[in-house]
């Protein structure tokens, strides 16, 4: 059975997630899916891999916060999100999203707005090895009360 | 009292671990449990004004009161995704 939120180490699945996440029987008429995968050119540098640390329990609590978000926004949207940690090559997936809907147009939003979600508040980072050094990647302040930043997330969503 | 510190990303290769034990005189919030470990490891006060904290696994704030036993976990800004 796929959990809809999950902090992993194995490979992920959108296919697993798409299966758990949508109803196959005619209740959702829109699937939406976001991949992250492993870029191989970051602000110039050349990537070599990516190393991933979570937080996991405070992790997968940032995780299902994001779904209730989305549930309080698009009530008709369903929601399934997996992020890997631990090493990842280039092109391997670092996160997969699902969203389901009657409509495509909540789908669309609801798999936007959970990735914008993830980069401001789920405590997960990257460790970057390219050719010549490392170094951790910092984005924002995680801060899940931040109402200005989730407005931002939500805004961007519905665009 | 002691209270488990947890440190993430950048902070725990600054601090060497990313868990360690420290005693503080109670009361205590989270914010005198920072001060006490920046005593010890200057480096890390670089991030006073760009990490998040939590305590028992919940987001938290500095002002929080810690007690015996808890989980401090001091978070640089996240990169997820």
């Amino acid at each position: 059975m796929t959990p809809l939120v999950a902090v992993t180490k194995d490979p992920l699945s959108l296919e697993a997630l798409t299966a758990a996440v949508a109803d196959g029987a005619g209740a959702d008429g829109a699937v939406t899916s976001f991949a992250g995968l492993v870029r191989q050119d970051n602000l110039g540098r050349k990537v070599a891999f990516l190393e991933y640390e979570a937080y996991e329990p405070l992790a997968v609590k940032g995780l299902q916060r994001i779904v209730d978000e989305v549930r309080a926004n698009w009530p008709s949207a369903k929601l399934g999100v997996h992020h890997r940690i631990g090493k990842l090559d280039l092109g391997d997936a670092s996160i997969v999203i699902v969203a389901a809907s009657p409509h495509r147009g909540d789908a669309f939003a609801a798999c936007r707005y959970t990735i914008e979600r993830v980069k401001q508040i789920v405590p997960i980072w990257k460790h970057e090895h390219f050719d010549g050094g490392d170094v951790w990647l910092e984005g924002a302040t995680a801060d899940p009360d931040d109402e200005t930043a989730r407005q931002t997330a939500y805004r961007i969503a519905c665009a | 009292m002691r209270v488990t510190v947890r440190l993430f990303a950048r902070l725990r290769d600054l601090a060497g671990t990313g868990e360690l034990i420290r005693e503080v005189p109670a009361p205590a919030t989270i914010e005198q449990v920072w001060r006490s470990l920046v005593k010890d490891m200057p480096a890390l006060s670089d991030y006073e004004r760009t990490m998040s904290v939590a305590l028992n696994t919940d987001y938290s704030r500095m002002t929080a009161a810690v007690k015996d036993g808890d989980e401090v976990a001091f978070l640089p800004p996240v990169s997820g995704g």
